[in-house]
This record gives C-alpha cells, structure tokens and sequence, in this order.
C-alpha cells in the first residue's frame, strides 16, 4: 500500500474543496432543503415526526451524497480528465480508496451539521451513540458503492442522470437495514431487536469493499 | 450466417413444451378450491420466478468470464441473461399480480418476494441503461460485467434486509407457515403440473438466451465485416 | 530500441484511427510526428502514454509488454498532453509537490525549486494555476512531466497556443532535455517550430505511417508534407 499516494490523494481533494467550495456546500444546502420539504410534504406533526424521522433523516442523507457523489470524479475529469492520476505509477485501488475517503469525509462534515439541526428541527433526539455509529457505518457503506458507481458512471454519456439510477436499487438494502436498526435504538428496544439491522450494515459494508478492490481495476482501463 | 441445428430443434422442442404446459395448466392440475380458477396461473408465475433467477445468474457469470478472459462473446451471453431475465421478472411479477388478487384480495402489496422482484427488476433495467450509455463495445463490456457483479450481490443482500418485515407470501414448498395467507395444499397432479412448468419453461429460457445471443453474435459479426472493410480503403 | 510497436491498430467503435502502425525508436531520439487533424497523432501519443489500450498489435517499451506491464512502464514516461494536467486552485509548487508524491520522488524540494528555474516560473511560484497564461501552464506541465526524471518524453502539440516567445522558451527547454539523453516523441502540424530539435520526422495519414524520415531530408519533406496537410 503506497501511503504516500494515498495521503496526497486525498489532502489535493480536501485542499481543492477547501479552496473551491464546490461539494460541500452545495450537498448541505440540498440536504436542508430535502429537510424542510420532508416537513410539508409529509404534514409532519409530532407523533408521525417521530415514526417517519429516521428514514426522513437517511434519505436526506442519501441524496445529498448522490449530489456530492456526481462531483467527486467529475471535478477530476474537468481538469486533468483523471489521465494526470492514471499516468502516474500507482495502483488504481489507491485512486478508488483515496475518493472514497475524500467522499466520505465531505458527506460526514455535511452529517456533522445536519444531524444537530434535524434534532432541533424534528426534535427528537439522535444523539445516541450507537445510532451515531450506525449512522455512520451505513454512510461508510453508501459512499463505497456510490464511488465505485461513480467510476461506472463516469464514460457514459448523462453521467449526472444514469449515476442515482445505477445507485439507489443498489442502495436499497442497506436503506432498509440502517432504518430498521436506527429506528429500534432510538425507541430504545434491547440489542436482540437492533441486532440483525446493524449486522446487516456491518456486512454490507465488508462485502462491497471486497467488491470494489476487485473491480475497480477494471473501470479505469480506456 | 445461418443459425446452428441445435438452435432450430431447441426452438421447436420450447414450443412443443409452452404448449404442453398449457395443456397441464388448464385441463390437467385440478381446480383449487378456495381461489378458483385464477389460482392456475400460480404454475407460471413459480416457472418465471425460478428462471428469472437462472437468467441473471448467466449474466453475472457471463460479466465475469469476460472480465477473466476479454472475449466479446461472453459479453453477449450476458445481455442475453439480462433481457430475458428482465421480460421473466416482469412476467413473474404480473403473474403475482393477477394471482394475488384473489389471494390477498389485493393487486399489489408490498411483500418481501414482490419488493425483491421489484428491486430486482429495476437493478437489470438499470444494467440495460448502462449499456446503451457506452458507445465503446469493450469499455462497455467491461463495465456491465462490474455491474452486472454489482447487481446479482444487491438480490441476496434485498432478500435477506426485507427478512426484517414481515411475509405475508405464502411458502408454497417445504414446512412453511400453515397460517400465512393465500397458501393451499398441493395435490399431486398441482405438484406434478408445478414440476412440469419449472422443467419445460427452462427450455423457453434456453430457446430464448440463445437467439438473444445468436442475434448479438451476428450484429457483432457485420460490424466487423464493415470495420475490414474500412481497413482495407 | 526503446520504442517498438508492432501492427498496432486502434478503433473506436467501428472507426479506425490507426491502422497499422510499425515503427522503432532508439534512445535518445527526438521524432517529431506528424500530420493532420484526424491523423492518429493524439491517439498514438495516448496509447504509448498507457492511457488507452490497444485494439490490435502490440507496444514494447523498454522491454516491458505496454498491456500487460503498464506498471512498469509508467514510471519511465513523462506526457505532456492537450489539457495540463494540473490543478487550477494549486499555485506550482502545490502541483508540483502533489506529483512528486505520487511519483515518490525523493528529495523533492531541491528538484522542485530546479525545475522552476529551468522553465523560468521560480517568480509565479505562489501563484494559483488558474491565474497563469497558456504559455507559463505548459512550461510548468513539461516541468510536472520532467519531475521524475523519465526516460521518454511524449509531448502532444506542445507549440499550439503559445507564443513566438513562450514557444522559443519551451524549446529551449526541450532541447535542455534531450542534451540529457531523454528520447523525445512529439506531435506537431508546425514543423517548422520543431525542426532544431528532432532528428526525424513520421508522417501519419488516415492512421497509417505515410512517410518516416530522417531530418537531413528536410527541404523535399517541407515540400511533401505542405502539400499533404494542404491536400
């Protein structure tokens, strides 16, 4: 493993967004307005605010990152259309692990904001750890297959539209796994009852890693 | 170029089988009691579900054998796999549909089998879109074979996320819930009527796969007539 | 021979960009190729690149197999293509650095600061790329593609967009490394630009190798290929 590869990998792209400002904001800005129109479109009130919130605060989430997901390569392929990355003597699986840190990162400094204000706002509250950890392992799992989507995405033509299309039937299962589980804990059951959610994503997330470093290869040949 | 024998025989034997199942489904299982008539389509809709899953499970080796050995043909095999597989779950799930009627007094709900159906079906219509976005034939070959891996992972990973809802689809074979609605109690000529269809629908599948793929294997082959006879201008 | 292609063919589609190609070069040449829009200049120069496989034939480079062996390939090429390849909210160092890294170029500060002289942008150092001409980004590209002291320099159209300075200063540079034993491949359709510093000339019509000659030839080569490209 070329750490070296892997650190300027992925401290160019937190450099760059830093500098240019062109995923992050634009993802917490779509994820407060997914909010604010979950709440009218649903008539929330304060009973069904508390049923419908998890999965409310997961799709938030989930199209946000989409959002930022059509951009981690895309910002690549404007400027060096990745052949700067491809030229160099290093292995793909390093490309492909140093944008799903990157993304991850991005998507976890947008959860960092979203999550207090979705408490204030439905309030109820998600500061519970172990759904802050479940949280975050279904994040980590949305993130890997979305970035290797990304990759598949990327040569087509209508990268933007095909990229949630080839995504969310994917995503689906993790969707209703991190629901299922974060729901239980929130309403305090006993780890029986979240158990079989939270494996879930813990396995989802493991199984599509191993996906990835076996096929990412494949998606950067021309 | 002319299609092989073995396609021509295949062809007429899956017609001879559609219309003996046809012959099976209607005049010789017998009528079921409580759901009647309706209840005789329940042998297509299995035949379907079960060979959707063979279908998608071409593609996925199909992708595979190509990303192994980058030979076009097995790129073919796999676009076969996916639009048969894609018309099977369609018809699967329309069958369910009609079925579930009478069974459930409903035309849809939202079951585990029928969502994994659903999924199922989107994540192939998805791989199709995929394909048709990609003008070069081994990038494209390339990257349905990932997600054609991709997808045929998402079907057990569905199945088993939607386990945590509860089923109201009846488990026709082996020691199911005796409660769950819409189930009946086979007899022997249904179990043999069921076991028919699985067998003879297999030789639609295959009679289908097969010209699916001899139809892609002879476009592939006037595209590189014209592509020799570019070189030699 | 350091570069040997073989029969090498590459379609995109049922197009066929090149058809056909053989050529060798030695070490420490300087060849300039040439010819038309729509030639196979851009697609020769990616394929040798690594950046695109081929469709038929095959490459030698240095000895390793280009398929089968890019990654020992990669480290021995430097590529200067169309777009520079470098990161427009970085200032030159910051680019410079970052593919240092990704090249594990060792004691890259001194080897940095060098380059910097030798393109002459050791004063727009600290300045963001976005805010640098055509001419200043493609010396500081050949200078991304000198980083790591490689042993091929492919270079497409390098002279296009510059002006008559720039494009003195970025031959001058060229010339520097070839004086250092690096083999030279670039595209050009203004061979006149490029006739101090290659040793040979490939014309590229409709994907195929239509003349390969050495520089002495050069007033008859002007003639044909004026002709050619005006054709």
């Amino acid at each position: 493993m070329n750490l070296r590869a892997l650190f300027a990998l992925v401290r160019k792209d937190l450099l760059h967004e830093y500098r240019s400002r062109e995923i992050v904001i634009a993802m917490l800005v779509f994820a407060f307005l997914v909010m604010v129109i979950f709440n009218f479109a649903l008539e929330l009130n304060k009973t069904i605010r508390e049923t419908v919130a998890v999965g409310v605060l997961w799709v938030t989430f989930v199209f946000a990152a989409t959002l930022g997901l059509n951009r981690v390569f895309a910002a690549e392929s404007d400027q060096t259309s990745l052949d700067g990355l491809l030229l160099a003597p290093i292995d793909r699986t390093i490309i492909f692990a140093a944008k799903f840190i990157s993304t991850l990162i991005f998507v976890v400094l947008v959860q960092l904001i979203i999550v207090p204000l979705f408490s204030m706002f439905y309030s109820i509250n998600l500061f519970d750890p172990l759904f802050l950890l479940t949280l975050f392992l279904g994040t980590v799992g949305y993130v890997i297959v979305g970035t290797l989507i990304a990759a598949l995405a990327l040569k087509s033509r209508s990268r933007e539209i095909l990229l949630p299309i080839l995504l969310l039937p994917v995503s689906i299962p993790l969707m209703l796994a991190v629901v299922k589980a974060g729901k239980n804990i929130l309403e305090g059951a006993e780890w029986a009852l979240v158990r079989p959610g939270f494996s879930f994503v813990v396995a989802f997330d493991v199984i599509f890693i191993a996906v990835a470093i076996m096929t990412f290869d494949y998606l950067l040949e021309d | 170029m002319k299609a092989p024998k073995s396609l021509t025989y295949l062809t007429y034997a899956a017609i001879i089988g559609f219309l003996v199942t046809l012959y099976m489904m209607f005049f010789y299982a017998p009528r079921e009691v409580l759901m009647g008539e309706v209840q005789r389509i329940f042998y297509q809709h299995v035949a379907f579900g079960w060979w959707f899953s063979v279908a998608f499970a071409v593609t996925l080796l199909a992708g595979i054998m190509y990303l192994i050995t980058r030979d076009l043909k097995w790129d073919r095999w796999a676009v076969a796999g996916a639009e048969v597989g894609i018309i099977f779950t369609l018809l699967n799930i329309a069958s369910g549909s009609i079925w579930g009627k009478p069974a459930w007094n409903t035309w849809w709900t939202w079951d585990p089998r029928l969502t994994t159906a659903t999924i199922t079906l989107l994540l192939y219509i998805a791989y199709l879109m995929l394909r048709q976005s990609i003008e070069s034939p081994t990038t494209r070959a390339r990257f349905a074979a990932v997600y054609g891996i991709v997808s045929f992972i998402s079907v057990p990973l569905t199945i088993f996320a939607i386990r945590i809802w509860r089923t109201i689809h009846p488990v026709v074979i082996g020691s199911g819930d005796p409660t769950a609605e819409g189930s009946f109690n086979m007899t022997q000529p249904m179990l043999i009527t069921m076991l028919a269809h699985m067998a003879l629908f297999g030789l639609i599948f295959a009679a289908l796969l097969w010209h699916r793929y001899q139809l892609e294997t002879e476009a592939a082959e006037v595209a590189d007539l014209k592509t020799q006879l570019l070189l030699q201008s | 021979m350091l570069i040997e292609t073989k029969s090498l063919a590459k379609f995109y589609g049922l197009n066929p960009v090149l058809r056909g190609i053989d050529l060798q070069i030695p070490a420490g040449q300087a060849v300039g190729l040439l010819g038309s829009n729509g030639a196979g200049k851009t697609t020769l120069l990616r394929l040798l690149s690594t950046l695109t496989a081929p469709t038929a034939g095959s490459v030698t480079i240095a000895g390793y197999d280009l398929t089968s062996q890019a990654h020992a390939i990669r480290p021995l090429l430097g590529v200067v293509s169309h777009k520079p390849l470098l990161y427009d909210t970085f200032n030159a160092v910051e680019n410079l650095k970052f593919y240092a890294d990704l090249y594990n170029v060792t004691n890259y500060a001194d080897r940095i600061g060098d380059l910097l002289e030798q393109v002459g942008l050791t004063a727009y150092a600290a300045q963001p790329i976005r805010t640098y001409s055509r001419g200043m980004q493609q010396r500081l590209a050949v200078a991304r593609a000198l980083l790591h002291a490689p042993q091929i320099l492919l270079l497409d159209e390098p002279f296009t967009g510059l002006d008559q300075q720039a494009a003195q200063l970025l031959e001058e540079i060229l010339l520097d490394a070839k004086q250092h034993g690096i083999t030279i491949l670039l595209s050009t359709h203004q061979l006149e630009r490029a006739q101090r510093l290659i040793d040979r000339v490939v014309l590229l019509k409709k994907g195929k190798v239509d003349r390969d000659v050495s520089i002495t030839d050069l007033d008859s080569l002007t003639a044909y290929f004026n002709a050619a490209v005006s054709a």
